[in-house]
């Protein structure tokens, strides 16, 4: 079928040294991927477009790159599942990291952030004679997360990335969570204080963006919540993050409704006046807005709560 | 401006072989560096799919018997006492593998659980998933990291540098991010670059699989052995050829033909599906020939393993399928046939990973090693079984390691000058100079893929053959005229698949001869006109040297037999 890929283009060596849009026309088969396509305009019609590539088979991680405005592997995308006959097909490299040349980015802060996780199995105490002994519902699930293949995809769709490069990024932090969570490893706990600084676990959005565009199905984001768990759970030090997470559920259980500015004020603490002092604007805009409700800016306790009540509580004791 | 680097221990590739290497030399305490012309996670290692072997005695298990079925499967070309040396320390291997942080499969008891694989007697397979190799690259990579290891990474040797004594005294190699040339010294160099898949179209390699490796100590004058024994895996996926792994048939999948038949039954009715990969392919070729076979292709059946079964051991072949074929594997067949898959033969070494030359001494290139793929001890013969690959890789890659940096400390570094990096930096000019035609590395390479698959695949002869080899002279012509367009000096891919290019023609040459030499039928070595395996005249490993004047010549060495004497191969 007739195609146009339209390809953003950069060259380092060009002297306005300003990216471009450069489109190729041609024919692919229905089988054809789109890094088949690429290679075919590499091959035949422009030698100078650049690339990494090397396994074809989504196993590598290599031909990480943005097609039609989402990133993902070019070697596990189709051209048909994409566009239709006559269609175009807009390739660009990856974002949240350097361009070094055309779809060719530079990894090195990537596995800036990977080191920073220490990812490598820690034990604690003497290695075992024979293998480490550990359930086979334990180890299991972290194959899911070890499926990753350092391809950078959900780092460059990363939406927190885009505003705060100290986020170490879902890649890093699903790498951290295959320790945390590996019975073998000895320092879950330190681990997680560290993840629990800034730039760390509580800073995802929780977007999605990170499991929609993974080649491999390792759903970053639900690591980081799973993270997240983890913390609260070994009781590391209090972030906004966990308050926020804490606060919400105790509110819901007081209240059976989401009581916004308490959540507010016990997240952040009473203590903290300048944080509180700056929500002041808001509520002049809610209440100017309408969104203020009768009873005032708190919420009292809905009708059925006790049923609420009995919920948590059976919640709790099935934990 | 050169720059220049200086190690005890380099290492060229960073696969598992490579990092194995690495950080055995580590261990040792002198000061390694590894060089790849991808990041370590992107090399090859990752396509092994199925697990890795080791017999264990607490599971019932003898290394024998391993070392027994690693010597049959290989048609009794394998040198027995490497093979003892693989079966006897893969135990030891696996668990190091398991304390680093593999996240082997567990059994009910919450030990290593192991799977059934072709050409073996036991379920002795380990394994992750169906992306073993994958789990182990990233774990080796992680211990790297934590060692903080040097990797040049996106490098590109050009050539291996020896001083005036023939010593071994490190590479040129440039920076394909900025062309930058740099001879890098070292004591010992370890090349651990892997296969050369890419020499045939289809084939189940990823593109980084030019023969880096091999044609680099060719042309350094280390001799290349069993080139000929080139594997077709029974399980390649119709179209591009995309690997399915043999762990479906090791958990019980079927081949089929197109009236529904298991025809393994015809080739091998006691190991059926499982018989070893030359033979399971020799069987389908058969099949398709003969006209049982589909649009090209026989039928690998896994609807009967279930759905959660799939999911939970075949995920990434089951993915696989869906991405590329369309094709939902518990609900119908999947169109496969054999493709070129592995290289048995590789750069002679001895079971320190020491490369060897044509006598049987270490005075070819002193100071180099090779270990992995790229290597040829021989361990796998006429044919390698499934999961004896990714243990090669690190037995073999650590014995290299440990070997290499006991060879640097007992010496002194060679006095070299830099003029090699000057003599490649003016050969990469030249080459770059040249004036394009309608030729293309790309048409070239193609040409080269599709002569070799059609005259040195499953079955061979000798008429086949000697029009690969005429074809092969006309392609190296035509290599040595191709202009380049792109004159980039940053990440320059048309420069660098130049280079692979002359790399695979090179890889080619010998593989051609050696399988021209070699009258008789051994393991993937099967020639219509010599039907047979003759132990009187061909118990012995071709080795193919390149003089000094650039010709190919051919010597033999024996096969070192221990405790196995060939018998009739039946499965």
């Amino acid at each position: 079928m007739q195609t146009t890929f339209r390809i953003r283009r950069f060259n380092p060596e060009s002297q306005s040294h300003a990216s471009y849009e450069q489109e190729y026309f041609l024919e692919t088969e229905p089988s054809d991927t789109v890094l088949d396509g690429l290679i075919k305009i590499r091959e035949s019609i422009d030698e100078s477009l650049t690339l990494r590539c090397s396994c074809r088979g989504s196993i590598c991680g290599s031909c990480g790159m943005r097609i039609n405005g989402q990133a993902t592997l070019a070697c596990k995308t189709k051209v048909i599942s994409m566009i239709s006959e006559g269609g175009t097909l807009h390739v660009e490299p990856m974002k949240n990291m350097p361009v070094i040349k055309d779809l060719v980015t530079d990894m090195e802060g990537f596995w800036k952030k990977i080191r920073e996780v220490q990812p490598w199995l820690q034990p604690k105490g003497p290695v075992p004679k024979g293998e480490y002994v550990a359930s086979p519902e334990s180890m299991d699930h972290l194959t899911g997360v070890m499926g990753c293949i350092m391809c950078g995809v959900c780092v460059s769709d990363c939406t927190v990335l885009e505003v705060d490069r100290q986020f170490l990024g879902p890649a890093a932090l699903a790498k951290a969570y295959r320790f945390v969570a590996d019975p073998r490893d000895g320092h879950a706990k330190t681990r997680l204080v560290q993840l629990n600084k800034s730039g760390g676990m509580w800073d995802c959005t929780r977007c999605m963006e990170c499991v929609q565009v993974c080649p491999k199905g390792v759903g970053a984001m639900d690591r980081i919540m799973a993270l997240r768990a983890k913390g609260m759970e070994k009781r590391v030090p209090t972030t906004c993050g966990s308050r926020h997470a804490e606060v919400f559920a105790e509110l819901i259980r007081q209240k059976g409704v989401l009581d916004e500015p308490m959540l507010a004020l016990r997240t952040f603490g009473m203590g903290n006046l300048p944080k509180l002092l700056s929500f002041i604007p808001t509520m002049v805009q809610a209440f100017i807005r309408g969104k203020v409700p009768k009873s005032g800016y708190f919420h009292h306790a809905i009708p059925g709560i006790r049923n609420i009540r009995r919920l948590f509580r059976r919640m709790r004791n099935q934990k | 401006m050169t720059s220049s680097y200086s190690y005890d221990v380099l290492v060229l590739g960073a696969g598992l072989a490579g990092m194995r290497a690495a950080l055995a030399a580590h261990e040792q305490g002198v000061s390694v560096a590894m060089l790849s012309k991808v990041h370590p996670v992107r090399s090859h290692s990752n396509a092994a799919q199925g697990g890795i072997n080791a017999a264990l005695t607490d599971r019932g298990d003898k290394w024998e018997d391993h070392a027994f079925d690693t010597v049959k499967g290989s048609d009794y070309l394998g040198d027995q006492d490497a093979i003892e040396i693989l079966a006897e320390e893969a135990g030891q291997d696996i668990l190091s593998l398991e304390h680093m942080g593999v996240i082997f499969n567990r059994n009910e008891e919450g030990r290593l659980g192991t799977r059934r694989f072709g050409g073996q007697k036991k379920a002795r397979t380990f394994f992750v998933s169906d992306f073993t190799g994958q789990a182990m690259l990233h774990v080796l990579y992680e211990q790297i990291l934590k060692y903080q290891l040097s990797v040049f990474e996106e490098w590109f040797v050009t050539s291996l540098v020896q001083d005036d004594k023939g010593h071994c005294a490190g590479v040129v190699a440039f920076d394909i991010h900025t062309s930058q040339f740099a001879h890098i010294k070292a004591k010992a160099v370890i090349i651990a670059a892997g296969g050369l898949g890419r020499l045939f179209e289809p084939s189940t390699n990823a593109m980084i699989c030019t023969g880096d490796g091999m044609a680099i100590a060719y042309r350094a004058g280390a001799p290349l052995m069993d080139m000929e024994m080139v594997q077709y895996h029974p399980t390649t996926l119709k179209g591009k050829g995309l690997l399915i792994s043999e762990a479906a048939r090791g958990e019980g999948a079927y081949l089929l033909n197109k009236h529904g038949e298991r025809f393994m039954e015809q080739y091998a009715p006691n190991m059926m599906e499982l018989a070893s990969r030359d033979v399971v392919s020799r069987a389908e070729q058969i099949e398709i020939n003969e006209g049982r076979g589909i649009g090209g292709c026989v039928l690998l059946d896994c609807r009967h393993l279930g759905k959660s079964f799939i999911q939970d051991r075949l995920r990434q072949i089951s993915e696989e399928a869906k991405t590329f074929a369309n094709i939902d594997l518990t609900e119908e067949p999947i169109p496969i046939r054999p493709g070129m898959h592995y290289q048995m033969g590789g750069i002679k070494t001895d079971v320190n990973g020491r490369c060897w030359d044509v006598h049987g001494n270490w005075s070819g290139v002193p100071g180099l090693f090779a270990a992995g793929e790229v290597a040829c001890l021989s361990l796998h013969g006429g044919n390698r079984l499934g999961a004896n690959s990714l243990l090669d890789t690190i037995v073999f890659g650590r014995r290299a390691g440990a070997e290499a940096a006991a060879y640097a400390k007992m010496n002194e570094k060679s006095r070299v000058e830099d003029s090699r990096v000057g003599q490649d930096e003016k050969m990469i000019k030249d080459l770059l100079k040249r004036t394009p035609s309608d030729d293309s590395i790309a048409k070239i390479r193609l040409d080269l893929g599709m002569t070799m698959n059609m005259n040195l695949g499953v079955f061979r002869d000798e008429e086949g053959m000697l029009t690969a080899q005429v074809a092969l002279r006309g392609l190296r012509d035509r290599w040595s005229r191709v202009g380049i367009q792109n004159k980039s000096r940053v990440f320059n891919t048309s420069l660098t698949s130049a280079l692979e290019l002359g790399m695979m023609i090179d890889c080619a040459e010998t593989i051609i001869l050696g399988a021209l030499t070699r009258t008789e039928s051994r393991g993937a070595h099967f020639r219509t006109d010599y039907i047979s395996r003759d132990d009187d005249d061909w118990l012995k490993h071709i080795l193919i040297n390149r003089g000094p004047d650039g010709v190919p010549r051919i010597d033999y060495l024996p096969v070192r037999i221990t405790q196995w004497t060939p018998q009739a191969r039946v499965y």
